[in-house]
């Protein structure tokens, strides 16, 4: 690694240092697996609760941006498909990526990365609109990789869209919940997506 | 030998330290100042976590800013909060991660950080999960798998703000003891009778740099 | 490494099988329930899998787990099948969801994550020459179960802090506050791994 790039952690522009660029992605990991030992919340009347783990890979593409984002959620799949019990309810292993919703935790990873890319582009903190788009499209494309994968054991598409219906009353509430939570991590910590210039604190 | 060179640091139009030169031969160093004084910067500076904006650094001729990697390999640090700095899931493999790069078998890097755990007071912890430590048992695991690469400088930034009485008084006795240059950044004067040095920092500058009487005494002053 | 997971330990003959060659198995099996579209082979399929868990000495507690985990799912998309598309295909499909579920299960159960890690980092060595680097998998697993363990306490005290505040039914009081702990976490990692020589790797 060059050093030249180092110039320090607390520089604001440039890369952050390769270790604190590590750390986010694997604290962000734990913090989905975490969510999910929380149970469910029934928000604003929805029939099905909002599993809490859920707006994880949203969460990590709204505040950590398109790379780290992804590479948080590739890893905490990683340890679930290793079968580390991270899932809620304590599931684990690689049989939950062969059910129904296999692929749509698999399309959580691309979700983080749409997400990230579109709140990477507002500058200087994303507000509350542009957080949402974000999230709409973090959703969609969640379901643009489940659907398929789940067609793919019905054998119809169709079939297979009509049956994710059920998801998109949670998933709206859910995508309003991260939106406003981002916004208000955005405002009280600004240097999130940026290299988080950090003062020692003393 | 850890030397200062005009010293100044900035976080965008904050000057955290302003022209700060030291030459630091003493086996045990102590940095002491209110917050916000820039000595937690200046103590981050020896290892090359921040590298200054001004001036420079020498750790035996070695600039941290050039040769992060050489200098790390010679300068331990030790920071204020234990569970924050333990990255491992056991006491073993927390000490054992420090040594992932040193060409060790499995096995050899097992009994090393065994023997690291036996020597300050945490045998038969290798198995033990590393956030159910309590809180003076975790720093002392800190210390373990700083001291296991066997640096010749160990730097502590407020290593004993988190503890209580008895483990900070047992922290300190414990660091004295250590054949490292031992650079100190506390709030907890009390234990710095023993030190050879200590150097009291203000709003970025020296303000004192004498035995731990005098320099103490200043900052009483200053505070007061 | 670690005293979690789904592992059951056991001596079977699936236990001691390679967890490379299991896995193997197991992707060969997803292809085939694929290719196949009869519900007789599908069927016979199933049964196959079903066998290996009295194999396995799958406790019966285990077993009973996955039965409810299992039955609830297959009632649902049987039902929905059988109305949107007919009975053949609904069989079909079922079968099809019990032998990829049932043999994901069946591995996890009798793979050691340890063993696993080692099998993934082994078996992903020729992706080194695209700057991938396998070997690292088990530290990430380390670190990140560590930051678990961390998390863990830091979502409890925010959970009091919330408590204290009486905001307990308000989700963002608790998520907002939660994750700006979370991310001073991860600083305060980034230094300490800075200062164990990661950035020098």
């Amino acid at each position: 690694m060059s050093e030249a790039r180092n110039t320090s952690i607390s520089q604001s522009s440039g890369r952050a240092l390769p270790a604190a660029d590590l750390a986010r992605t694997v604290v962000f990991a734990a913090f989905i697996a975490v969510l999910g030992l929380f149970p469910g919340f029934y928000l604003g009347g929805a029939a099905v609760p909002i599993v809490l783990q859920n707006t994880g890979p949203l969460l990590a593409g709204s505040i950590l941006g398109a790379r780290r984002g992804g590479a948080a959620v590739l890893l905490f799949l990683a340890l679930v498909a290793l079968g580390l019990p991270l899932l809620s309810g304590g599931r684990g292993g690689l049989a939950v990526f062969a059910g129904p919703s296999g692929g749509f935790l698999i399309g959580y990873v691309f979700s983080a990365v749409v997400v990230g890319l579109i709140v990477q582009r507002a500058t200087p903190r994303p507000g509350l609109l542009v957080l949402l788009l974000a999230n709409v499209a973090g959703v969609a494309v969640d379901y643009l990789v489940g659907i398929p994968y789940w067609a793919a054991f019905t054998g119809d598409l169709r079939v297979a869209a009509i049956q994710s219906l059920v998801f998109v009353p949670g998933d709206a509430a859910k995508l309003v919940l991260v939106s406003l939570v981002a916004a208000a991590v955005h405002r009280a910590v600004p240097t999130v997506p940026a290299a988080s210039p950090r003062t020692a604190e003393d | 030998m850890i030397e200062f060179e005009g010293i100044g640091h900035r976080y965008g139009e904050h000057a955290v330290l302003d022209d700060v030169t030291l030459r630091l031969t003493e086996q045990r160093v102590a940095f002491v100042g209110a917050n916000g004084s820039g000595k937690s910067t200046l103590a981050r500076m020896i290892n090359g976590l921040v590298h200054p904006t001004g001036g420079r650094v020498l750790v035996d001729g070695v600039d941290p800013a050039r040769q992060g990697r050489a200098v790390r390999n010679r300068v331990g640090f030790v920071f204020t909060n234990p569970d924050s700095q333990i990255v491992m899931p056991t006491a073993g493999e927390d000490v054992a991660f420090s040594l992932r790069k040193k060409g060790l078998s499995r096995a050899e890097r097992e009994r090393r950080a065994s023997g690291m755990l036996a020597r300050y007071g945490l045998a038969g912890y290798e198995e033990h999960p590393a956030h159910q430590l309590s809180g003076g048992q975790k720093q002392l695991l800190a210390l373990c798998s700083m001291l296991v690469l066997e640096p010749d400088v160990l730097v502590c930034d407020e290593p004993t703000t988190l503890l209580d009485l008895r483990n900070k008084r047992r922290f300190v006795e414990l660091l004295e003891q250590l054949p490292q240059q031992i650079v100190l950044v506390t709030h907890d004067l009390d234990l710095l009778g023993n030190f050879d040095r200590v150097v009291v920092l203000d709003e970025g500058r020296v303000a004192a740099d004498d035995l731990p009487e005098p320099a103490l005494e200043h900052y009483r002053k200053l505070i007061s | 490494m670690t005293p979690l997971g789904l592992y059951q330990p056991g001596t079977s003959v699936l236990h001691r099988a390679a967890a490379g060659h299991k896995f193997l198995a197991l992707l060969a099996l997803a292809v085939l329930i694929f290719v196949v579209h009869s519900p007789v082979w599908l069927g016979v399929t199933a049964l196959a899998v079903t066998l290996g868990y009295p194999v396995a000495r799958v406790s019966p507690r285990r077993c009973l787990q996955l039965v409810r985990l299992l039955v609830p799912v297959l009632g649902l998309v049987f039902a929905a099948q059988w109305w949107l598309v007919g009975f053949d295909s609904a069989a079909v499909v079922c079968l099809r969801l019990l032998v990829t579920l049932g043999a994901a299960n069946l591995f996890t159960l009798t793979t050691r994550v340890d063993d696993l890690v080692t099998a993934v980092e082994r078996g992903l060595r020729p992706t080194r020459r695209f700057g991938v680097r396998p070997e690292r998998l088990g530290l990430l697993v380390g670190l990140t179960l560590q930051a678990v363990a961390a998390l863990s306490m830091i979502a409890g005290q925010t959970r009091e802090a919330q408590r204290a505040r009486s905001a307990e039914r308000s989700l963002p009081a608790f998520a907002v506050p939660f994750l700006i702990r979370t991310l001073r976490h991860a600083d305060e990692l980034g230094e300490a791994l800075a200062a164990r020589g990661v950035d020098d790797d």
